[in-house]
């Protein structure tokens, strides 16, 4: 008799507490729905400015009068595109290299020193990224010019006879996009070498190596995540610039980014335009999903 | 000093002294160039050589009397105001959101709010352009906010998001059951605490569409044509000596906002 009405009791409690846990969930996913509501205006935005215009491009890059088309890819094979897809790989390729040799030593170094030193360094990078870009590469048009300052020092200086010529080309593009892509490595470097922990390295000493090797062998493979992270970045960024070969290359240096552009603005052939956009936005997407399907995509965006 | 161990491994001061000079240059490379537009902004002379010949305002003069870079210079500021209330307050909004939010949902959101810095910048201008000319949007001030609120949105949302993260949301939890409506929650009690994350937010948002050139190029002009893309129409053209006083004023604005953000971080870290 007990039995049975304990039983009972039992069973309409569970039931009870299946309709409360039924209740929470639900009311879980309601409560979950509203916060991320909150989240729709910036993505509505960002739909309509960046994702329907993209995919508009798309549909553009497949299409001429007649209906669906390869032309304009097609079209992407002629020399002015292969040569300057070219030049857009050169020249990010020496740049992310640059950017590696100038960035370890500094962002090492900013691991070491004081607490007081290290904002002070830190500052420094930082200055390049607040000051505008166009600011930045007027400075280098005003060193790098014929009679500019650079060549002007190195004339008084006696070691050229003939003003150098580095605006206006390869070498000036590469000198100015350096100085803008550089602070893009060091950020990730730093953050990834202040989280070394400094008992490796007494560890590695303790163990007999010499402070070279500790280096090269314990604390260099450490640091690989934030300089995979900064190549990533320097990379992508370097595939589609626009504005610093525009103005440091004088026409000479043809981007890929710079034929978008021109298709656009002077000759108004949005085929051929939306077609080398979407090459350029697959080149970067492919990149960054290759390099986070190695390293994790939130390590590159310093995301959650 | 120079004998004096400098890392855990016993490398001295001295055997490395090639390094701190070639941090010094680094340091000189990327500081420097930017910093000598400032004297070469009060030279006397049409050419920009350095040490200026000699000294005057006047490129300062004919910047405040051209009518065109004061009126662009107007649009620019109103833009980037206009750009960080607007984008400060989306991303603040969309932060909270990604961050209470929990699935796979919340993961393609915070992803798709980092399309605008991943897309080049070219491809979103070329499409923002193309998008502007049904709407007749191109060429107006309300063009510019919005693409240039795009283009802040992703740096508003990570620097928030790393906001909330160093905050406890428990504080909010109690203000509401204590009978706080979610919103004045928020307000009273979150965000006075990820303040910090905000005002840089928002920093970042006002600089980004100051500096913004490249999509500014395709679609502002007319009555509404942004301070970047005359300077950078000014720039292609010839070395116009007004632009270094324009990037001597743009540079103590830079300095100014870069310690206003340092100020920012360190009243945090204390």
């Amino acid at each position: 008799m007990t039995g049975a009405a304990e039983t009972a009791i039992e069973a309409a409690g569970q039931s009870a507490a299946g309709r409360n846990a039924e209740a929470l969930r639900a009311a879980e996913r309601a409560e979950n729905l509203s916060v991320a509501a909150l989240a729709a205006p910036g993505l509505a935005l960002i739909g309509l400015i960046v994702i329907v215009p993209i995919g508009w491009l798309f549909w553009m890059s497949f299409r001429n009068a007649q209906g669906f088309t390869l032309e304009h890819y097609e079209r992407l094979l002629l020399p002015t595109y292969t040569l300057s897809l070219q030049t857009t790989f050169e020249l990010s390729v020496l740049v992310t290299l640059i950017c590696i040799v100038l960035a370890y030593p500094i962002a090492y170094i900013m691991t070491q020193t004081g607490r007081r030193m290290t904002a002070v360094l830190l500052t420094l990078v930082l200055f390049p990224i607040w000051t505008s870009l166009l600011v930045r590469c007027y400075a280098w048009l005003v060193l790098l010019q014929r009679r500019g300052v650079v060549n002007t020092w190195l004339e008084d200086a006696g070691l050229i006879e003939q003003p150098l010529r580095i605006m206006h080309n390869f070498t000036g593009t590469t000198i100015g996009m350096v100085h803008i892509m550089l602070p893009f490595m060091v950020l990730p470097l730093y953050a990834s070498m202040r989280a070394i922990d400094r008992d490796y390295m007494r560890a590695a000493a303790n163990l007999g190596a010499s402070p070279v090797r500790a280096f090269w062998q314990v604390f260099v493979p450490l640091s690989l995540p934030g300089l995979f992270a900064g190549i990533i970045i320097v990379f992508v960024l370097c595939l589609g610039f626009y504005v610093t070969p525009a103005l440091l290359g004088g026409g000479r240096v043809m981007m890929w980014s710079m034929q978008i552009e021109r298709n656009v603005t002077y000759h108004a052939d949005w085929g051929a335009a939306s077609a080398l956009g979407v090459v350029l936005l697959a080149m970067t997407l492919a990149i960054l999903w290759g390099v986070g399907r190695l390293i994790g995509f939130n390590r590159i965006v310093g995301g959650r | 000093m120079l004998n004096g161990a400098a890392t855990e491994t016993q490398i001295t001061h001295g055997r490395r002294l090639w390094l701190y000079v070639a941090v010094l240059l680094i340091v000189v490379f990327l500081v420097l160039p930017s910093l000598l537009v400032v004297p070469l902004s009060f030279s006397d002379s049409r050419y920009l050589a350095f040490p200026p010949p000699g000294w005057s305002t006047r490129w300062y003069q004919e910047y405040v009397s051209s009518s065109e870079w004061r009126d662009a210079t107007v649009v620019s500021f109103l833009a980037a105001l206009l750009t960080m209330a607007l984008a400060t307050s989306l991303g603040t909004l969309a932060a909270y959101g990604l961050h209470m939010a929990r699935g796979r949902f919340a993961t393609i959101a915070y992803v798709a709010f980092l399309l605008p810095m991943i897309v080049p910048g070219i491809l979103i201008a070329i499409g923002v352009f193309l998008l502007y000319a049904q709407f007749g949007l191109n060429n107006t001030l309300t063009g510019v906010v919005l693409a240039h609120t795009v283009l802040a949105l992703p740096l508003v949302v990570i620097t928030v998001l790393s906001g909330f993260k160093s905050y406890d949301m428990n504080q909010e939890m109690v203000a509401r059951s204590l009978g706080a409506s979610r919103p004045w929650a928020f307000l009273t009690v979150t965000l006075p605490q990820i303040r910090v994350s905000v005002i840089s937010a928002a920093l970042l948002a006002f600089i980004t569409s100051l500096d913004e050139v490249i999509v500014a190029l395709f679609i502002a002009g007319g009555d509404y044509m942004t301070l970047t893309k005359r300077m950078f129409n000014a720039l292609r053209d010839e070395i116009d000596p007004t632009i270094a006083a324009i990037s001597s004023l743009l540079i103590l604005l830079s300095v100014a906002l870069l310690a206003l953000s340092q100020l920012a971080e360190r009243r945090r870290g204390g």
